[in-house]
Formats: structure tokens, sequence, C-alpha cells
């Protein structure tokens, strides 16, 4: 019963020695990992959004959390006319990315997505888009 | 120099007044900083930092922490008994200073033709001849450690918060499986130096070995024993046991909890003190640093050992500490305080 505790004691006093591994967050950054889930952003092509509105994010989104609407432009061609992701709801699941046939979404490296009014959790397409 | 007021001269209380203070001051430092270096140690124990923002290395952190509470909004339950919820953390926080009035922090200093014995509740004449000491210092200081426990089970019942009564009957209970063997394990100590007077019990340990090393297991058992009796982890149960509220002091806010913490870390530094003094051969050390830097050297290394204990072991359960108490301390006193006692009539003399 003595030993362990002594060796138990051993271990806290080693790791004394060892240098923190403490980020001191606001002034040093974290080094994000590749394939990290941060905010969504909409991928442009030809000055617009690659989003062709074929529900496919909203159909496989677990949360249910976006919100898609088609609209038509002037060749006809389907477009999206709302693109809403509630990030309160939001998991960061990434399927979304996952079943996008035309590679429209994506997730960035932002993680501090902190907010003090509700509405700014809704993320339009507006906003979406300024996220290159 | 001569006048004499109540039979003593005027130098005797200037002596007294200036004793005081400079214990007072030094026990607020360290509770004040034993609490950065808590969590400084305990972090780096953990691989973090502690903290780092106020201050270089976060060392004004104590002061912020002091003013935010006092800034923060007291709450007083309305169903509370006011009177003793108001007085608890007095009753918890005084005990724990008065306990150094008997401790000796070194052994004289000469100031002006006196000898003042670095002990509050000493005295020498001019001649540097002893005039009065504790001679029962251990047992005042063992009755005021037992005072202590008043002003958690007077917090816990003030609060008619169910959480803070039972928080403040476990510190009770605590303290009645501890207090046995505490105490037994200081009677070994007194058999050897045939004296309650902590002034001779270190005198006794200058020459030969410290009494850590003539009574080891007293030592340990001591030790381990004040850590439940001041309630610091792992025996911390008033404060919380499975669940996570903060037992006694769960109504609290403000300063009057922060009383309470102040008591725990001054009954901490008592408790250094005491066992450097009995165990550890108090002031002496190798001369060329003064007896005082000795003392305080030892205590802060004891407070350390507290942290480094903290940082290490889970809290235990309450009838785990029960059985540790009565099953394994009492009989384990027990037995050393037989052995001493043959040791002493057969061997020693």
């Amino acid at each position: 019963m003595i030993m362990p505790l002594i060796k138990g004691l051993q271990i806290t006093i080693s790791h004394m020695f060892k240098k923190p591994v403490t980020l001191q967050y606001p002034t040093e950054r974290p080094d994000v990992k590749p394939g990290f889930r941060g905010l969504h952003a909409l991928n442009v092509s030809h000055d617009k959004a690659k989003c062709v509105a074929c529900y496919l994010c909203p159909t496989v989104c677990p949360a249910k959390c976006i919100t898609v609407e088609a609209g038509e432009d002037a060749n006809h061609d389907k477009y999206a006319a709302k693109y809403e992701i509630d990030m309160l709801r939001c998991i960061f699941c990434g399927y979304c990315v996952e079943a996008c046939p035309v590679d429209a979404i994506r997730m960035t490296e932002q993680f501090e997505l902190a907010n003090y009014t509700r509405a700014d959790f809704t993320y339009t397409k507006d906003r979406l888009l300024e996220k290159k | 120099m001569d006048t004499l007021i109540l039979g003593l001269p005027v130098a005797y209380y200037i002596a007294m007044v200036a004793k005081v203070l400079v214990a007072f001051v030094f026990v607020l430092l360290t509770v004040a900083y034993a609490t950065y270096a808590e969590r400084k140690i305990i972090g780096h124990m953990q691989v973090r930092l502690g903290p780092m923002r106020t201050g270089w290395h976060g060392l004004l952190q104590p002061i912020a922490d002091g003013v935010k509470l006092f800034f923060k909004e007291e709450i007083i339950p309305s169903q509370a008994s006011k009177f003793a919820f108001l007085i608890a953390p007095l009753v918890a926080l005084i005990p724990a200073f008065i306990s150094f009035a008997v401790i000796p922090f070194g052994d004289s200093v000469t100031i002006g033709g006196y000898t003042v014995p670095l002990q509050i509740a000493a005295y020498y004449d001019q001649a540097g001849k002893q005039v009065f000491d504790v001679n029962v210092g251990v047992l005042y200081i063992l009755a005021m450690a037992s005072l202590g426990v008043y002003g958690i089970v007077l917090a816990g019942w003030a609060s008619n918060s169910k959480y803070s009564l039972l928080g403040g009957l476990r510190s009770a209970a605590q303290m009645i499986s501890y207090e046995l063997a505490a105490g037994l394990a200081i009677i070994s100590v007194f058999m050897l130096s045939e004296s309650l007077s902590l002034h001779k019990i270190v005198a006794d340990q200058a020459g030969g070995a410290w009494y850590a090393f003539k009574q080891p297991l007293a030592f340990v058992i001591f030790f381990i024993c004040s850590l439940a009796e001041i309630n610091r982890t792992p025996f911390d149960l008033p404060e919380a046991e499975t669940e996570l509220v903060s037992g006694f002091c769960t109504e609290y806010s403000s300063m009057k909890y922060a009383m309470f913490f102040m008591a725990e870390y001054a009954n901490m530094i008592t408790v250094c003190a005491v066992t450097t003094t009995l165990f550890l051969g108090g002031w002496h050390g190798p001369a060329f640093l003064p007896g005082w830097f000795w003392f305080i050297a030892k205590v802060y290394f004891l407070i350390f050992v507290c942290m480094w204990v903290r940082a290490t072991y889970p809290r235990y359960r309450y009838d785990q500490l029960m059985r540790l108490g009565w099953k394994v301390f009492l009989p384990l006193t027990l037995v050393n305080v037989m052995a001493t006692g043959l040791w002493v009539m057969f061997i020693s003399k």
C-alpha cells in the first residue's frame, strides 16, 4: 500500500520539471490541424457561389440546421437564393461537405464563434461567402 | 527603560507588540501567497502554467483575488440564523491565528540590551533569564486546533441548508477520528523530551538527531493526521465528498467565504510550524544563516509537501478515512507510545 503512494508522489514531482503545455490563448494562437472542422464557407466560382441548390446538404444534415431555397437565374440555372446555417444547432459533423456534389461548401479553420445575440448565430449566404 | 507597567518594563510591551505584528504580517502574507503558490505548484505538476495574467507570472494574483472578494455581493440566506452565520467565519479564523502565540520562530535576538525570545508568549528579563514561557505549548496548540471545527459546524448549522449541515457534521466526525491519533503521535515526543514546552522540545533536538529520525512513525502519522485535522486534500471531506457542492460553506459568499479559506491556509501554516518544531528541529540548522531563516525554510518546505500531496492523491471516502484513523493510525501510535516508553525506561537511561 505504501509503495504505490510513494510512486504517485514521484510521478507528480517529475511532472513539475516538464515544460507546461498550456497555450496562453488570446496572445498565443493554437496551431489548427488539417481537417479541422470550423465555420462553414461557401466556395466561389466565376464570382458567384458554386451551390446549385440540390438540397443534398439539408437532407443529410443530422441537426437540420441548413435552410436552402432555390432560385432561377437569367440563364435558367438553379442557384441558392437563400442559404442559411443555424450555428446554434450545427454539430460540425462535416456531412454537408461530404454530401455536396459540386464542392460548394467547405469548413474553415475559424473556431471563434461566440456572439451576444441569437440572431448573430444565423449565418446567411452573404456571411458565408465572405469567409473566403 | 526602567519604568514599570504592571511590574514589567516598557520594553517588554514594545517587544510584545512588535512580535505580534511581525508574526501576524508573516502569517497573513504567507496565507495570501500560499494560495498563489498552490495554484502555481499544482499547475506545474499537472503540466500547466497556473496564474499568469496579473503581474509578472501572476504574482499580483492574491491581491486581485482579495479585491474581487471584497467587492462581491454578500448573500445571507433568508432563513439563516444571522448572528451565528456571521460569527462562524470568525470562529474558524481566530483559533487559526492565535496558535502562533506559542510557536518559537527562533531562539532569541538582542535589541537594545534586551534579549527578546522569538516566541510571542515568552519573555526574558534584562539578564537574559527566562521569566515566563508557556510550558504547555503543545496542549495549547491542540486545544486551539480543535476550536476551529466549531466555526465549521456553526457555519453548517447556521446556513439552514442540508448540504451545509452535513458538511459541518462530517467535519466534526472527522475531527474525532484524527485527534486521538495525532495526540498519541505527539506523546512519544513528550516522552523523549520530558516537556510540553515547545522551546524545550526544540532545544532538545539541537545536539542529536531530530525527532523525525528518532520517531519516524510518529512523524509521518502526525503529519497525515494534521492534514486531516485542517481539512486539506486528500481529507477535505467537510467541503465535499462525492457531490460537488462546497459543504459547510455552500451558502457563504464574498469575504466570509474567503475567511474560511484564510483559516484553512493559516491552519496549514500552524500545522507545518508545529511539525517543524516537534520533529524537524525547529530553528536549528547550519550556523551561517539565522535561526528564523531555517525555521521558515522548513515550514515552507512542509507547506510545499502539503501541496504536493494535494496534487497527487484523490479525495478519501468518508468510511475509508474513519477506518484509517481508528483501525490503522490509532493502533500504530499506541504501539509506538509503548515502544518509546520501553526504550526510555530500559535503554536510554
